[in-house]
């Protein structure tokens, strides 16, 4: 099952590698790992995604408690969340299909956000699957780069990480 | 020079206080009182407001810090990047310096010294290979939850990342081997962050801390105010204090409603010293204890209500006991492989409650029914209260009839296969390594700290020495490391120096540290090391003989093993050797006469011989076993 589990890190050289390590350490899976400063200084916050059972899940959770560098974690697909992933794609756009593209574009609420002689730079936004929809939409078109964040995700409502 | 002594020096009477809290630095001329070199630890002080602060460099904090920690001693080896430190050690500490011959020596030095003592091993060690080297002793400590606080050395700031000379990445290498460790930054970091080490390395579940100090933040040149830190604070480790009341009344109904109970007590156990609570707890409803190889010594293993060492090599009654039971309290273990055989068919019909300060240590292999998260001695604690207020209400529980029943069947199946019940091992004309371990018993008295290395030797030191007081057994358990056993033996002397201190080994371990011979004659730790001699890997031949039809890839040393009592003697000691089981009491004794000598037993055991019980695997449960060369359950 996937789940989508939201750390905040102390903001220290090393501590990155603490929550790698383990995962490489202990064999769990990570999918997809975003990770960046918060507003306050001293803190990441770090979303990863990542599939176990249930027994795997409880372990990887208190294991990553068990850090020192962890301050504070939650597991966002125990309930209503927000998780978004964010996407570049660079494709070759002339003749006919440069028009075609700016509609599939538009389709998916997508942006593009560079344009070239015989290229566009989309930009698109949302869930890991409507991303991969979304390539798969394109699959006419001559993909030159795709570039993806990773998710990050935020609980729904009152909810809140914080300390 | 103490604190307190270079305030009298530096505030004599009639000395003025300062009446406004500007800092300002006092003259480079030290007071005419304070004689600072080699003897005292500030060359100039800082007045802070009221406060008098001293002023010493990296080195200097590192050896004030580590004796404000109350540190007995360091164990290490100097190089490149630690000669700072070492010069500050020289010049001013107090802490005596244990200089080993390979710095595995020095983290299995401190390691035993933490396990006799409970307080933290401290080690020293440079960068580079000297870093490497004592990767193998943080694991072995890291394994069995050892305290222990390894500073390393590491290249100055600016040549880190450049490959420098003796540079290497401890803290990425020891990453997956430690509590936590931490890489100083700023030289004024310094006495927090080994406050902070110490902390994190002997609160909740122990472990060891490395803490690596790049060369420039030690210079003697650089110097800061030193505050030794009285607390700690962590906002992101926060170890539990107090297991969940709801969960321990749980579990004290659990078990007063048990028909067939077994207290599974492991390590956790003797680093919590709970030993006295849970031999309380198994008096008071008198129910069978098991211990595990780490546990050993957690509850006596005399009293009639051990069962003895359980797992891969445990009593049969311990494991029978086990599989048959229908409540387990586990205390302080961690359902380890070579304790549950296969998980699947573990114990199939017992509820389990496990106690663990470590919530990742529960429900990790094996599911527990009921958990709980806390120190083994408060949970204990509240145990005992909540059993006597349930006793109180209902004094029929527990049912004695089936507790009669079930000491009924264990008492079979002692008389039947135990180990202590009958003589379990074959006849020979040569000395069997099981008569060996009993007369080391006799002679001491049951009362030795007994250091052990890995294989045939370790399973025999535990199953046939019975231990009666925790912290007296020190062997690697988990990651199971050959060489342990001398160095280990050795920082087990110094903390101890009156007591009889034996190392049980066998020809391959001793020989992978048996440089410390060396060790051991520079600062006198007399020893007795006992060598149960087969000539082979022994544990590694039983499995070839079981498993690989004697088939003996790399087990035998053919003609290559030194003359031991040769080279014992040319270190300085004195070497023995039995041959034959009439003189094997005789020559124990004369060992043990020799109270400031360190005995080198060179003893030629029956090389044919097994360890028995022995797990049936794969596939096998707790109550499949092997119990001699043709024999099974």
């Amino acid at each position: 099952m996937r789940r989508i589990i939201s750390i905040l890190l102390e903001n220290e050289p090393g501590a990155l590698s603490r929550v790698i390590g383990l995962f490489s350490q202990r064999g769990y899976n990570i999918e997809t790992l975003n990770v960046a400063p918060t507003e306050d200084v001293t803190l990441s916050r770090l979303t990863l995604t990542t599939t176990g059972d249930d027994k795997t899940m409880e372990q990887i959770t208190k294991q990553l408690n068990k850090l020192v560098d962890v301050v504070k974690l939650v597991d966002l697909s125990e309930g209503a969340h927000i998780e978004r992933d964010l996407m570049l794609i660079k494709v070759r756009a002339s003749g006919a299909m440069r028009d075609e593209i700016k509609r599939t574009t538009d389709i998916f609420r997508g942006q593009i956000v560079d344009v070239g002689p015989n290229t566009y730079t989309i930009q698109l936004t949302g869930t890991g699957e409507k991303l991969d929809s979304f390539v798969a939409a394109m699959a006419e078109a001559d993909i030159l780069e795709v570039v993806r964040s990773g998710v990050a995700g935020i609980s729904r409502g009152e909810k809140v990480l914080r300390l | 020079m103490s604190v307190a002594g270079l305030e009298q020096c530096i505030a004599p009477k009639g000395w003025r206080r300062q009446p406004y809290r500007v800092r300002y630095r006092l003259p480079q001329r030290p007071h005419s009182n304070l004689n600072c070199f080699g003897e005292g630890y500030a060359s100039s002080v800082y007045v802070s407001g009221r406060d008098i602060v001293e002023l010493l460099s990296g080195g200097e904090m590192i050896a004030k810090a580590l004796e404000d920690e109350g540190v007995e001693y360091i164990f290490g080896y100097p190089g490149g990047a630690v000669l700072h430190i070492y010069d500050a050690l020289f010049k001013t500490s107090k802490v005596p310096h244990v200089l080993v011959r390979h710095e595995q020596a020095a983290t299995h030095a401190a390691d035993g010294y933490a396990r006799a003592t409970g307080k933290p091993g401290v080690v020293l060690v440079t960068s580079g290979p000297g870093a490497t080297n004592a990767i193998t002793g943080i694991a072995t400590a890291y394994m069995d939850s050892i305290p222990m606080v390894v500073l390393s050395g590491q290249v100055a700031t600016h040549l880190i990342g450049e490959d420098a000379f003796q540079e290497t990445d401890m803290v990425g290498i020891s990453r997956p081997i430690v509590k936590h460790s931490f890489m100083v930054r700023r030289a004024e970091d310094i006495p927090a962050t080994i406050r902070k080490a110490f902390h994190i390395a002997t609160t909740g579940r122990p472990g060891p801390v490395v803490i690596d100090i790049p060369k420039d933040c030690t210079r003697p040149d650089a110097k800061f105010e030193y505050h030794y830190p009285e607390t700690v604070k962590l906002r992101s480790y926060a170890p539990a204090q107090r297991g969940h009341t709801g969960q321990i009344r749980k579990a004290a109904k659990l078990l007063l409603s048990a028909k067939r109970p077994v207290i599974y007590a492991g390590g956790g156990v003797i680093l919590g010293e709970s030993s006295e609570l849970l031999t309380r707890l198994a008096r008071k409803l008198n129910y069978p204890v098991t211990n595990t190889l780490m546990g050993l010594g957690a509850y006596p293993a005399t009293d009639r209500q051990f069962l003895g060492m359980l797992g891969m090599h445990g009593f049969y009654e311990a494991n029978m006991a086990m599989h048959h039971s229908d409540v387990i309290l586990a205390v302080g273990a961690r359902f380890d492989d070579r304790v549950t055989n296969t998980v699947a068919r573990f114990c199939p019909g017992a509820k389990i409650i496990h106690i663990d300060i470590d919530p990742t240590s529960i429900s990790k292999t094996v599911a527990a029914d009921i958990p709980i998260v806390g120190p083994v001695q408060s949970v204990l604690e509240d145990l005992l209260d909540i059993l006597d207020s349930l006793q109180e209400k209902d004094p029929k529980q527990p049912d004695t009839a089936a507790l009669g029943r079930w000491w009924q069947q264990i008492d079979e199946w002692r008389a039947k296969h135990g180990l202590w019940t009958g003589r379990r091992y074959g006849e020979s004309d040569r000395i069997m390594p099981q008569q060996v371990i009993e007369s080391l018993y006799r002679v001491t008295g049951g009362d030795a700290y007994v250091t052990s290395d890995v294989g045939q030797h370790q399973m025999f030191a535990a199953q046939y020495y019975k231990f009666d007081k925790p912290r007296r057994w020190i062997n690697s358990g988990g990651l199971g490391t050959m060489g342990f056993g001398l160095p280990a033996a050795m920082g087990v002397k110094l903390a101890f120096p009156d007591m009889e201190v034996a190392c049980v080994t066998g020809e391959g371990s001793i020989q992978m540290n048996i440089q410390e011979l060396s060790t051991c004659k520079q600062y006198s730790t007399p020893i007795k090391i006992i060598n149960l001699r087969n000539n082979y890997l022994g544990m590694v031949k039983q499995w070839q003989d079981m498993q690989y039809e004697g088939r003996y890839a790399m087990s035998t040393y053919e003609d290559s093993l030194p003359d031991f009592i040769k080279l014992v003697e040319s270190y300085g000691h004195v070497g023995i050797q039995v041959t034959r089981l009439e003189e094997l009491d005789q020559r124990m004794e004369e060992a043990f006469a020799m109270k400031d000598r360190l005995v080198f037993l060179d003893i030629f055991i029956d090389p044919m011989e097994h360890v028995y019980p022995m797990h049936v695997a794969p596939n096998g449960a707790m109550k499949d076993m092997w119990l001699s060369k043709n024999e099974r359950t």
